[in-house]
């Protein structure tokens, strides 16, 4: 159960095979995973905060999944699943991360200063360059599993040191209970506000409780940087403008995370992050960087090639639509993005971005011009 | 056996408070040991109940209407002998403000004493919703004699069919927001293996919501028995959908007149139902079939959670008491277009829903006409006041009819204080 794990004592006086949940027709990564025997060597077993077992699985459980997509069907309700729940997550981490290991390390790199290029992606293709990631405050509990207080003093948290940023990260923050409709206008317009999630993936997992206490979003004045508070993550960090300068974009990613970091310092508060699992997010598929960068771009031609999945695998990119996850493309517009999280920095992911958006955008032009592109595709990454 | 599955009377120990979320100190988890205890205590200093007091005041639901800051704080650290918390037990109403016109309840339980270790917030909740009954003064009446309704067959002229459904909840087994899959797979071999001793009219057959064939499926969809996943968030927001549909299923009979659900909202819902206007029948088939299933559970050492003070104890404060809907779909095509209708269902005790049931409108001129009240009258009492208040809304349509006027009868008077 969400933040109240008191119930999970009482489940013990029941059998393992009572309590094990019905798998057999689930496609996630956990009921993959998941034996009878994990089950019962983990179920007694709780973190410091009193996150289960059975707390980190119940959206899996719940959300059988796709026989085409893949979800991850667990989260971490604090810093210490990933360890205490180890036996899981470690093998549901291996699955989504390409064969991420346990003995991994995971390297951190923002200096923005080793991207190599980006900033001159052709305007005419790539409509516009955003990169996000998010951050958990060291010492307070996760989104499935905080209780209000929790929430409440990480917006408060957040929120402080947002307003004592300056130069062009000055900015203000709308909280979503008290945002007037006119502010909520403009952030539907800008395309910033996020809503109450409908996913049954997150709600299946906690993440709505108290919906709207102590989220909110905020921006600088230029609405290029923004900060998503207490939505799927403690904070999401966003970085977009219009146009194909990554460089710029990436840039300003860096430096605004690195002075929020150094103020949240200040006040003895660190980030979550470890040098195996890197930075600590909600889900297992946000670990390591849990950086997207991307670029919404036009590849009306290149999109309904033969080989253009295959093309991004290999340049380690995916595709979505423009809406976002679970989107199509609109007149063949993509949203093209790096697909690794783990077992690459930052910098390194970026560049992937960088380097296979300026191919595609090669290729879209030969096949504008009748000709073929197939010595243009490259090997595996 | 039930005593397998007894209840352990866990003793609040102070491992047991790690609703505790303090600052995560220790990277490695542990069983629960003294360890807990300080990080509990901890938590009550970093949080006070101040700190997670939630949010109402753009709420309409009873709850909100009901909870205070101190009796969050008194209450905000208590569990239950199950181990269920005040949090868990108003999530729901935190999460649904609720509608300026409809009033939600807002809070659910989760185990029989949910109603006891919280009863500070419950009571005034029940004493709201249910016409101002006071659970510490008043005891509910149980009367399930069939035999004493009278006028209870109807002009089928105008009663297209007739139901009656309660709920019933197996002691010693946690309720649908709290329950684990072991209990709630409990409940349904309990129940089921009851339903299988059942005979003559009664006599039916279990079908699993995991197992079903697709032609099951696409039978009991056509019958009208199908229940699926809840999508209202006042039930996915009190936890009651989890591990769906693992242990959720349908038994009927084979006549199709006797129904039960299995770990939806409720332990059990218990529903008989036939095409037409014999109420009476219906009602005496729903009490000679529950008292068949109670007999049936009681030889294998369970019972049903009941006490004189709050009647049959269900997970919605509203089904508290009898637990009962007893309801007719009926064609009123002149009277439900008369301005007093309103206030003769109100004066009536009556309600009227869409042919849908709850939350949804009423086609063409058939209306779902059912009894409001719950708690307070016992099952005989409320299922007369749908006979009388029906055949009186008849009544008021064959005179309209004929041109002549109605009157708005006199109001019924709650229950006796």
């Amino acid at each position: 159960m969400p933040f109240g794990n008191t119930h999970n004592n009482f489940k013990l006086n029941f059998k393992v095979e009572e309590e094990y949940p019905d798998l057999t027709k689930h496609n996630n990564h956990m009921a993959k995973v998941l034996t009878k025997e994990m089950y019962g060597k983990l179920r007694d077993k709780q973190t410091p905060t009193g996150f289960t077992l059975d707390d980190a699985i119940q959206t899996g459980v719940d959300n059988p999944g796709h026989p085409f997509i893949m979800t991850v069907g667990c989260v971490a309700g604090d810093e210490e699943s990933y360890e205490v729940f180890k036996d899981l997550f470690d093998p549901v981490i291996s699955d989504r991360h390409g064969g991420y290991k346990a003995t991994d390390k995971h390297k951190t790199d923002l200096n923005f200063e080793n991207l190599k290029g980006g900033d001159d992606l052709d305007p005419n293709y790539v409509l516009s360059s955003r990169v996000r990631t998010g951050r958990s405050i060291k010492g307070y509990a996760l989104p499935p599993h905080n209780s209000r207080g929790e929430r409440r003093a990480v917006e408060k948290l957040s929120v402080e040191a947002l307003n004592s940023l300056d130069g062009e990260f000055k900015g203000k923050y709308y909280p979503l209970k008290s945002m007037t409709d006119a502010e909520q206008e403009q952030l539907i317009a800008d395309h910033f506000l996020f809503d109450k999630p409908v996913s049954p993936l997150l709600l299946g997992a906690g993440m709505a409780r108290d919906w709207p206490d102590a989220r909110g979003i905020w921006h600088n004045e230029n609405k290029t940087f923004l900060v998503w508070v207490n939505e799927e993550d403690h904070l999401r960090v966003i970085s977009m403008q219009k146009g194909g300068n990554m460089k710029e974009v990436f840039k300003r990613f860096c430096v605004g995370l690195k002075r929020i970091e150094d103020i949240f310092k200040k006040h003895n508060h660190d980030y979550m992050w470890n040098d195996h699992l890197g930075f600590i997010l909600t889900c297992p598929s946000n670990l390591g960087t849990g950086l997207r960068g991307g670029v919404h771009v036009k590849l009306p031609k290149l999109s309904t090639h033969a080989k253009f999945e295959e093309i991004l695998t290999r340049l380690r990119l995916q595709k979505r639509g423009t809406g976002g996850v679970d989107t199509a493309s609109v007149g063949g517009v993509f949203d093209i993005s790096n697909a690794d999280r783990i077992g690459s920095s930052e910098v390194e992911q970026v560049q992937c971005v960088v380097d296979g958006v300026k191919l595609m955008v090669e290729m879209e032009k030969k096949l504008e011009k009748g000709e073929s592109i197939d010595s243009m595709i490259p090997a595996q990454k | 056996m039930a005593s397998s599955f007894a209840k352990v009377m866990s003793s609040r120990t102070t491992g047991l408070l790690m609703a505790s979320l303090g600052a995560g100190a220790v990277a490695t988890g542990y069983l629960l040991n003294d360890n807990a205890a300080v990080v509990a205590e901890q938590r009550r200093k970093l949080y006070p109940p101040s700190a997670d007091y939630p949010d109402l005041r753009k709420h309409n639901n009873c709850m909100a209407g009901a909870m205070t800051p101190a009796i969050y704080a008194k209450l905000r650290d208590k569990i239950t002998p199950n181990n269920w918390t005040l949090d868990q037990c108003i999530q729901t109403g935190v999460d649904n403000p609720g509608h300026p016109f409809i009033k939600t309840v807002g809070m659910v339980a989760g185990d029989e004493e949910s109603y006891e270790v919280f009863a500070e917030i419950f009571d005034p909740v029940i004493k709201d919703r249910h016409n101002g009954y006071d659970p510490k003064t008043m005891k509910h009446p149980t009367d399930l004699d069939a035999s004493k309704i009278h006028s209870g067959v109807f002009d089928e002229n105008y009663v297209l069919s007739s139901r009656v459904r309660t709920g019933r909840s197996i002691r010693g087994l946690t309720l649908p927001p709290a329950c684990s899959r072991s209990e709630r797979r409990e409940v349904e071999r309990v129940t089921v293996q009851a339903l299988a001793g059942l005979k003559g009219d009664l006599s039916g057959h279990y079908y699993s919501l995991t197992e079903m064939t697709e032609q099951e499926q696409q039978r009991l969809i056509d019958d009208h028995f199908l229940f699926d996943k809840p999508v209202s968030p006042l039930l996915t927001c009190a936890f009651m959908a989890r591990d769906w549909p693992d242990a959720r299923g349908i038994w009927h009979n084979n006549e199709k007149t006797f129904l039960i659900w299995i770990n939806e909202e409720d332990h059990t819902r218990v529903i008989s139902m036939e095409k037409g206007g014999n109420m009476k029948r219906v009602f005496e088939r729903f009490c000679r079939g529950l008292k068949q299933v109670e007999h049936l559970i009681q030889e294998r050492g369970w019972e049903f959670m009941w006490n004189e003070r709050l009647g049959y104890i269900l997970t919605c404060p509203s089904n508290l008491g009898t637990g009962l809907r007893a309801g007719v779909h009926v064609r009123l095509p002149k009277l439900s277009k008369d301005p007093r209708f309103g206030k003769i269902l109100d004066n009536l005790r009556l309600q009227k829903r869409g042919t849908g049931g709850v939350d949804t409108a009423a086609v063409g001129d058939t209306f779902d006409i059912s009894n409001l009240d719950r708690l307070g009258k016992s099952e005989v009492e409320l299922v007369q006041v749908v006979v009388d208040g029906v055949n009186y809304l008849i009544e008021c349509e064959k005179r309209l009819e004929k041109g002549q006027d109605i009157k708005i009868p006199a109001p019924i008077q709650h229950f006796k204080k």
